[in-house]
């Protein structure tokens, strides 16, 4: 029999008991349901940890350092038992051979340094931190009272909370839009003639000078940036890293580059490599290395959570399923009162010339479309739920002043997989039903009443 | 000596037995019997004399347990269960005495239900199933449904249904059982005209020997299971 006739007859038989069918199917939809709105649920909460993460800056970020640089003295730097003075240090060509490794998003160096802050009548001193353009779209900035920087030369400043009520204890909001003076020390490179007397064939250096830089207050923060992880935490003023690099302000690697050889030139204290996703944190950080530069990242972190969400997943899956396998029960039994009740009707197309294949494909026709129709109604169900859910979580934390999130994430392959699991458990199903309708003896079935 | 190519049906020491609990019941039991292309066959007998059993073994949806029936020099016996369906797909059509049309179908659907197992393509089955229905007379009930029929117009369609695929053997299983005396006259003017215009060879099973006798070439008389008479063909006798 040709596919068309055994759709057709197969949907002619589904409609002649569209009662139990129905109910059958809204069984089999209710289980796929189910299914979808746990997977859902998993998916949603893998995605709403990754997109915390990843817009955390945490985990898509490498921090590369100088060996030159003794912050410690690691299994890596006991491997190599390389000549410090030897080592690169971290400099704008650095910077430019990092940005050519593939994956790289941006490379930006940290920016650090301490300066004093003049508001109105009164001085204080503040850690300050340059912060790329690409922070704009942290978490860290998110509900932020002003904006992020109009651009990475602009002459502007983001405080911090606490800071801020240093500034002006009874209205801190109001610093915003107001002018600050910003006092650093500037970085002036030198080189003069040989000195005999100190044994060196050169005298590079530079000079300290202090300087002073006006800068518009454009936002406060609330939280300490990057949950306190990275260095720049600790500052308490943040202005566009470029225009740090722009003002030569001094910072604590120049200090540690006077007794190197790279005197004359600037060089950071550390480069912070942005990765187009965690998953390719790793093959960045082991090109890096392979440059001869110390390298951190937080991937082992993420590679915890994705096992959790695996598990996760396989738990609500298994749970989902349950509903699914109840409803395939409800097929056998429809299936098997249909063959009972069409005991005729199968002797009489058997009189006619079909098969025990054309018998059997016929059942599994219906079969499949009940699972496709409870797979797709399943679905529209599942997905209902979850707008539903998410909603009201929306209005719970809206209630808690906290930000709305997307807790539920239906992707399309689990769409997909949905309507396809729901097909093959009912073609399972209707295995039974359809190898006993096949075994029909057409004399018997033919005497049924 | 028989001539093969002319021979339609040829059962050779048939049996078909079956168990009931401890008793074996002898449903048809070494019967023997030739019917010739073109015939028309009457197979008489009281109730429980196996005529419908030996019917639906020459339509091959029963095995014999014993014995051959050869239909157009094949052994039903020896054929596989696809083999038969394709058998009776293709070569033979059956007319029941209770019609046996799927009620949920329309009389179109009904006829159309062979030419979907043969897949047929769908372009040729409009015509092949008016033409079916135009030489049954039925052609103004097509999207009725058989409980809006009277019993003859029901068998009409079913005749219609047999003659679908073009078989070379029809048989009928009491075709005028159901129906009242001038319904079954028309019926069995439409199995006789199927056997004179297409040429049709017909096994027809009745119990009423004056309806065997109005139509029938020749008549085959089963008791118990077993042939107790076989009158020759009508122009033997004429002879």
């Amino acid at each position: 029999m040709k596919t068309y006739d055994l759709l057709e007859l197969a949907g002619r038989n589904l409609r002649e008991s569209v009662l139990r069918n129905g109910l059958t199917t809204a069984g089999i939809s209710i289980g796929v349901a189910s299914l979808v709105a746990m997977l859902s649920l998993g998916s949603g909460l893998q995605d709403l940890a990754n997109r915390r993460l990843s817009r955390s800056g945490l985990f898509d970020t490498v921090y590369v350092t100088s060996f030159r640089d003794f912050r410690e003295s690691g299994p890596e730097e006991r491997e190599r038992k390389a000549d410090v003075s030897k080592a690169r240090p971290l400099d704008q060509s650095v910077q430019k051979d990092l940005e050519s490794i593939p994956d790289v998003l941006e490379v930006e160096p940290e920016v650090r340094f301490m300066g004093e802050v003049r508001y109105g009548d009164a001085t204080h001193a503040a850690f300050v931190a340059g912060l790329p353009p690409s922070d704009k779209g942290n978490e860290n900035f998110e509900g932020m009272k002003g904006r992020f920087f109009a651009s990475s030369h602009a002459q502007e400043a983001i405080v911090q909370m606490d800071f801020a009520k240093n500034l002006n204890e009874k209205d801190p909001n109001s610093v915003v839009g107001q002018d600050l003076i910003l006092r650093y020390a500037e970085r002036q490179s030198f080189r003069v003639d040989s000195d005999p007397s100190s044994g060196m064939s050169d005298s590079s250096g530079f000079s300290v000078v202090r300087k002073e830089q006006k800068l518009k207050i454009v936002g406060i923060i609330d939280q300490e940036p990057f949950g306190g992880m990275r260095s720049i935490s600790r500052a308490r003023l943040f202005i566009p890293t470029q225009l740090a690099d722009d003002l030569n302000m001094m910072q604590y690697s120049d200090l540690r580059g006077i007794t190197g050889d790279a005197v004359g030139q600037k060089t950071y204290l550390a480069l912070v490599v942005r990765v187009t996703s965690a998953g390719r944190v790793q093959a960045v950080q082991d090109a890096i290395k392979r440059l001869g530069f110390r390298t951190y990242s937080i991937l082992d972190a993420t590679k915890g959570l994705r096992q959790f969400f695996a598990v996760l997943d396989l738990f609500l899956g298994i749970f989902g399923s349950l509903a699914l396998a109840v409803a395939s029960l409800a097929i056998i039994n429809t299936l098997v009162m249909a063959v009972l009740e069409r005991r005729r009707e199968i002797g009489i197309m058997k009189a006619v010339g079909a098969s025990d294949g054309d018998v059997k494909k016929l059942f599994f026709a219906e079969a499949g479309a009940m699972g496709l129709a409870g797979g797709i109604l399943g679905v529209l169900l599942g997905w209902s739920i979850g707008r539903f859910i998410n909603f009201g979580v929306n209005i719970w934390l809206h209630r808690r002043d906290l930000p709305p999130e997307t807790i539920w994430s239906s992707p399309l392959w689990l769409i997909g997989a949905a309507i396809a699991f729901s097909i093959l458990v009912s073609l399972v199903a209707g295995l039974y039903p359809a190898a006993r309708a096949s075994k029909l003896d057409p004399v018997q079935a033919l005497k049924y009443e | 000596m028989t001539n093969t190519d002319a021979v339609a049906i040829l059962a050779s020491n048939v049996s078909r037995h079956h168990k009931l609990g401890t008793t074996l019941i002898r449903a048809v039991d070494e019967v023997s019997a030739e019917i010739k292309k073109g015939e028309f066959v009457g197979l008489l007998g009281a109730s429980g004399s196996g005529k419908s059993t030996l019917l639906n073994l020459i339509a091959g949806l029963d095995r014999p347990t014993a014995g051959s029936i050869e239909v157009l020099g094949r052994n039903l016996a020896q054929m596989s269960s696809e083999e038969l369906s394709r058998y009776r797909r293709l070569k033979v059509g059956m007319i029941f005495q209770s019609f046996n049309l799927i009620s949920s179908m329309t009389v179109i659907e009904n006829v159309e239900l062979p030419l979907r197992f043969a897949e047929t393509e769908r372009s040729k089955r409009e015509r092949l199933v008016h033409e079916a229905l135009d030489r049954v007379e039925m052609s103004h009930r097509l999207a009725h449904r058989p409980s809006e029929l009277s019993g003859g117009e029901q068998q009409r369609v079913s005749i219609a249904r047999a003659l679908i695929n073009n078989p070379l053997i029809l048989l009928a299983d009491e075709p005028t059982g159901n129906l009242d005396s001038r319904t079954g006259g028309e019926i069995i003017n439409v199995i006789r005209r199927c056997n004179h215009e297409l040429k049709m060879t017909v096994v027809m099973v009745t119990h009423e020997r004056s309806i065997a006798e109005q139509v029938a070439e020749r008549m085959i008389l089963m008791t118990d299971g077993r042939i107790t008479e076989q009158s020759p063909p009508a122009h033997e006798v004429c002879r």
